[in-house]
């Protein structure tokens, strides 16, 4: 009996072990968002499933029996060779789909419109202005009012809207933290617009969404979003960071590298974006061309750690404080 | 001398291409050596590489596209199996591989799988259903086919020499510019578009001119076949999206070897109009790709409920409308660029509007199924999966044109879940149910059914297994094109596409065998009387495989369903109709301007990529050469005698005698 008992609470305890693996698989993704753009967005694709789902669910299961039920060996089935036309049947067709996408557009142009990217969020804190430049193959982001940047890091602080101006060095990458909300692209010598809110601190997985060459994979960072007093610390510490980001030290780092440490420095000028978007400074210089054709064997391979201004991958850094919140479960 | 071409360009340093390309070499040699030992040269010279017939072409193109899907299988293969692996590790393929086998994944599947199947399942079925003897113009037809091939010999050649493009599938710059790709990669992807689309092009104005122009006495256009009129939307889709692309790719072409600032970074380059203008041709190219087989399906699905097609004017209607409505949406494939709430909005709205006229044609299968007497066949098979799996594929693309859900899982493996959704499980199906269906009358045989049984089941299973798990991926947060990834949640869905893929792989072994066992059986599987599946459109009317000219007198066409007119009144009377006047058949003669100007251009092609100017002046001029003696020519027709015609009609009517006798009249 105690066997028993013990078996079965093994057994529980795998079954607890298996629903928290295939929950917790769903920790994570857009469709557990923190912030209210994420929650938005959500909706809209929930809604918008749900709609399309009452049409699609019945037309499958109608396919499936109508061939089922009609089948050239069911002799209880009628034959009408003759049906071929029915004013009645086309109405229905024509407006099942055109009810649905009545529907569907509505919330689609209202949903744009609120949604719009650029549109800054409804709130009674003043937005924090985060800069955002993808080089090859890292982040940067640019805070020009408390005058830092970081690489491959972002920190915000919970319950604040953040203002995100958006560029690229060079290729184009798309911005995208998927529990915050939607992602925009960055592209040289433009800029793209976002407004994101975390609600509460956590610990976010932020991403280049848009394939933009070798070091492509690599290209993700953590957004921490911490209480504002936390924040503060951590701006306080930031800023006394012994790394300059001068214009010199911003071309050196939009050299090619990959897998990049994150990074903390204090921000030469804080008319550092407005340099790179208007092109200003030289766009990044992308992967080193020799006279081989093919991608650069190890040799040729352009410099990684052992930049100017580059963290080393051994060297202590500045972090952002933990955060060890009870609403993060994962 | 050689351009930027050494011995480098060989990949003698990277075991698994040298090992692919390897390969490749050692079965095309056997294939060749095979060919001369056994004396086929000349055989294949006249009667297919030479050939002008439209049979001919259109089973040389779907040829080419089963051997390509091969190849493009392969390399997702290698990506399923990378991804399945590279969780907190690099895999077994560093980036640069990777990059280039998804980047050649795209550029095949789209350009030398997808587009060589429909157009030659068009180039088969299109002059037999509109009851005519050729296309339009039959040696511009080779010209177009042997174009493609050129273009599918260079990106081929690629994995020999030197590299493929690493820019993904539709090359956005500025990572496509020479300053970020400065390899010859990207050179291979332009140049062989360029070739392959200049003989897309070709055939689209070929069919087009040919479904105008050349229908049957009485084949009035409300009188056609549904697959017909989705050919011609398809082919008009072509004539005015193509040259798009091409401009496109020669504005590239001008910035990577001219030093031009169409899409650079610096002075004043753009690459947003290039995202625009590649993609004014990119979606009207999903709807060139999947219209001919929404005409299949209607095909089959009429066929086999042995029912005429249900709503057949609001069919046409609704293919017209699609293929309108498809220059007006391609802003959706980039509402995350930043363009602003009323243009996302519009587009959103315009993408939308197309799934009501593919919703309608949905419904108007299913109501040609209601009331019918459906006979479960493989392309029947295909037909169903394709309703059900186009439905959500459907789904989850009008999903993604609501702008604010785009922004959650653009670029996503959730796209990459719904293009795959509803190009494999619309346009592939599509081609086997037609492969399947036309196969007899091509081949005067038909295929294994109980190997094609076998194939769909793995293939809808494996499809299920491999995309619907990049589906939740997508929702997870992960992104298309990564080569590696340390997100402990994604690993077990990307295991699970894996083992779909296994599935598939298994459903085209058992496609391979189908056709292997077919050839084998094929006395067993003998098509003889050139009406298998009890059709209804014309190109039952005649011999399985046709004769060089189709139609020993061109049908007369009295009703929607010409050829199933023609039965019941053969049925009604117990006769066939009065033995006609044979006349001498004027029929064009091969010619081998296709083969040589495609040598001449996969030359020119080569020596572009490499800048070996000295060659590409050479396959020019040689391409043009090619082109003035065909235009010099003093005899273009051979006349096929009246007794030979007589001769070969009377077999016909003999045989369908036979099946008259046989045939018991339906109640």
């Amino acid at each position: 009996m105690t066997e028993w008992k013990r078996r079965r609470t093994a057994g529980l305890r795998w079954i607890v072990l298996a629903s928290v693996a295939l929950t917790c698989s769903g920790c994570i993704g857009v469709l557990h968002p923190k912030g209210p753009v994420g929650n938005a967005e959500k909706l809209i694709l929930i809604n918008s499933v749900a709609i399309m789902l009452t049409i699609v669910i019945p037309t499958i299961v109608v396919i499936l029996f109508v061939a089922w039920w009609f089948r050239a060996s069911n002799t209880r089935a009628k034959y009408q060779p003759t049906f071929v036309y029915s004013g009645q049947v086309e109405l229905i067709v024509w407006a099942i789909p055109l009810l649905v996408i009545l529907l569907l557009g509505g919330i689609a142009w209202i949903g744009s419109h609120d949604l719009d990217p650029p549109k800054p969020l409804v709130a009674d804190v003043k937005p924090l202005e985060v800069q955002v430049v993808s080089l090859d193959w890292k982040w940067l982001f640019l805070y020009p009012e408390q005058g830092i940047a970081t690489v491959n890091q972002l920190v915000i602080p919970a319950a604040t809207p953040v203002h995100f101006e958006l560029t690229s060095s060079s290729v184009m990458n798309a911005f995208f933290v998927p529990q915050l909300g939607g992602m925009i692209y960055t592209m040289h010598g433009m800029r793209t617009n976002l407004n994101l809110l975390a609600n509460a601190p956590g610990e976010f997985h932020g991403l280049s969404s848009n394939y933009s060459g070798n070091g492509f994979s690599g290209m993700h960072f953590t957004v921490r979003a911490v209480p504002a007093a936390d924040f503060a610390s951590w701006l306080q510490t930031a800023q006394q960071s012994t790394e300059v980001l001068d214009d010199a030290a911003y071309v050196a780092l939009s050299h090619p590298s990959e897998n990049v440490v994150p990074a903390i420095y204090k921000l030469g000028s804080p008319q550092l974006f407005h340099s790179i978007v208007t092109q200003v400074l030289p766009p990044g210089p992308g992967p080193v061309t020799g006279p081989m054709h093919l991608a650069p064997a190890a040799g040729a391979e352009p410099p990684k750690a052992e930049m100017p201004g580059m963290p080393k991958a051994d060297a202590p850094r500045m972090t952002a404080p933990a955060t060890a919140s009870p609403g993060q479960e994962g | 001398m050689l351009g930027k071409l050494t011995w480098a360009a060989i990949p003698f340093d990277q075991p698994i291409p040298l090992a692919a390309s390897g390969l490749m070499i050692v079965v095309m040699l056997v294939v060749l050596v095979w060919v001369v030992a056994k004396g086929y040269v000349p055989y294949l010279w006249r009667e297919w590489i030479t050939s002008v017939d439209h049979k001919r072409i259109g089973v040389m193109y779907t040829l080419m596209a089963m051997v390509m899907l091969l190849r493009g299988f392969v390399d997702a293969l290698m990506m399923r199996t990378q991804q399945a692996v590279a969780f907190q590790s690099q895999g077994y393929l560093p980036p640069d591989h990777y990059n280039q086998i998804f980047s050649a994944h795209g550029t095949i599947m789209i350009f030398f799988v997808a587009m060589p199947f429909v157009i030659g399942l068009m180039n088969v079925v299109v002059p037999l259903q509109l009851g005519v003897r050729d296309v339009a113009f039959p040696t511009l037809n080779s010209v177009s086919f042997w174009l493609a091939a050129s273009g599918m010999l260079l990106i081929n050649v690629s994995l020999v020499v030197g590299e493929f493009s690493q820019a993904g599938w539709l090359a956005y710059p500025p990572l496509s510019e020479l300053q970020y790709s400065p390899g010859v990669g990207v050179d291979y992807y332009i140049w062989a578009l360029q070739i392959s689309g200049a003989g897309t092009l070709m055939t689209g104005i070929n069919l087009v001119t040919t479904i105008l122009k050349m229908r049957a006495p009485g084949m009035s256009y409300l009188r056609m076949p549904m697959f017909c009129w989705t050919s011609l939307a398809s082919n008009l889709l072509i004539v005015a999206a193509f040259p798009i692309l091409t401009a496109t790719l020669a504005m590239l072409a001008l910035d990577r070897y001219l030093g031009f600032h169409f899409f650079t970074n610096e002075a004043g380059g753009n690459m947003m109009m290039y995202v625009n203008l590649i993609w004014i041709w990119g979606h009207p190219e999903v709807y060139i790709l999947i219209l001919p087989v929404f005409g299949v399906f209607s095909e089959v699905i009429s066929t086999f409920s042995s029912k005429p097609l249900f709503g057949y004017r609001s069919m046409v209607l609704a293919t017209m409308s699609i293929c309108v409505l498809s220059f007006l949406v391609w802003l959706h494939h980039f509402f995350t660029m930043g363009a602003g709430a009323n243009v996302n909005a519009v587009f959103g709205i315009a993408t939308m509007i197309i799934a009501v006229p593919t919703g309608v044609k949905v419904f108007n299968w299913l109501f040609t199924m209601y009331g019918g007497r459906v006979r479960f066949t493989s392309p029947v098979l295909w037909t169903i999966g394709f309703m059900v799996t186009f439905v959500i594929g459907g789904m989850t693309g009008v999903l993604m044109a609501v702008p604010p859900a785009d922004f959650l899982v653009h670029n996503s493996l959730f796209l990459v879940a719904h293009f795959h959704n509803v190009i494999i499980g619309g346009v592939l199906f599509g081609a086997f149910a037609g492969y399947t269906y036309w196969f007899p009358k091509a081949f005067g045989f038909t295929l294994d059914e109980r190997l094609g049984k076998l194939a769909f089941w793995l293939w809808i299973i494996g499809f299920y297994l491999a995309f619907m798990p990049l589906y939740v991926v997508g929702l997870l947060g992960m992104t298309r094109r990564m080569q590696h990834y340390d997100v402990p949640q994604w690993r077990p869905w990307l295991l699970l596409a894996a083992v779909g893929a296994l599935f598939i792989l298994a459903g085209i072994v058992a496609q391979a065998a189908q056709l292997w066992v077919s050839i084998r059986d094929r006395g067993r599987l003998r098509d003889v009387f050139g009406d298998p599946w009890d059709g209804r459109s014309l190109e039952w009317a005649t011999t399985s495989p046709p004769p060089a000219f189709n139609f020993a007198v061109l049908p007369n066409v009295e009703d929607e369903e010409p050829y199933w007119g023609i039965k019941q009144r053969a049925l009604a009377e117990q006769r066939l109709i009065q033995e006609p006047d044979y006349e001498a058949i004027e029929m064009p003669r091969n010619s081998p301007t296709g083969v040589v100007t495609a040598f001449f251009t996969t030359i020119m092609g080569f020596a572009l990529i490499w800048h070996i100017w000295w060659m590409v002046l050479l396959g020019l001029v040689g391409a043009f050469a090619t082109f003035v003696v065909f235009a010099w020519r003093d005899v273009d027709e051979y006349e096929i005698p009246a007794e030979e015609v007589a001769r070969l009609d009377r077999e016909r009517r003999r045989l369908r005698e036979e099946a008259l006798a046989t045939l018991r009249q339906p109640a």
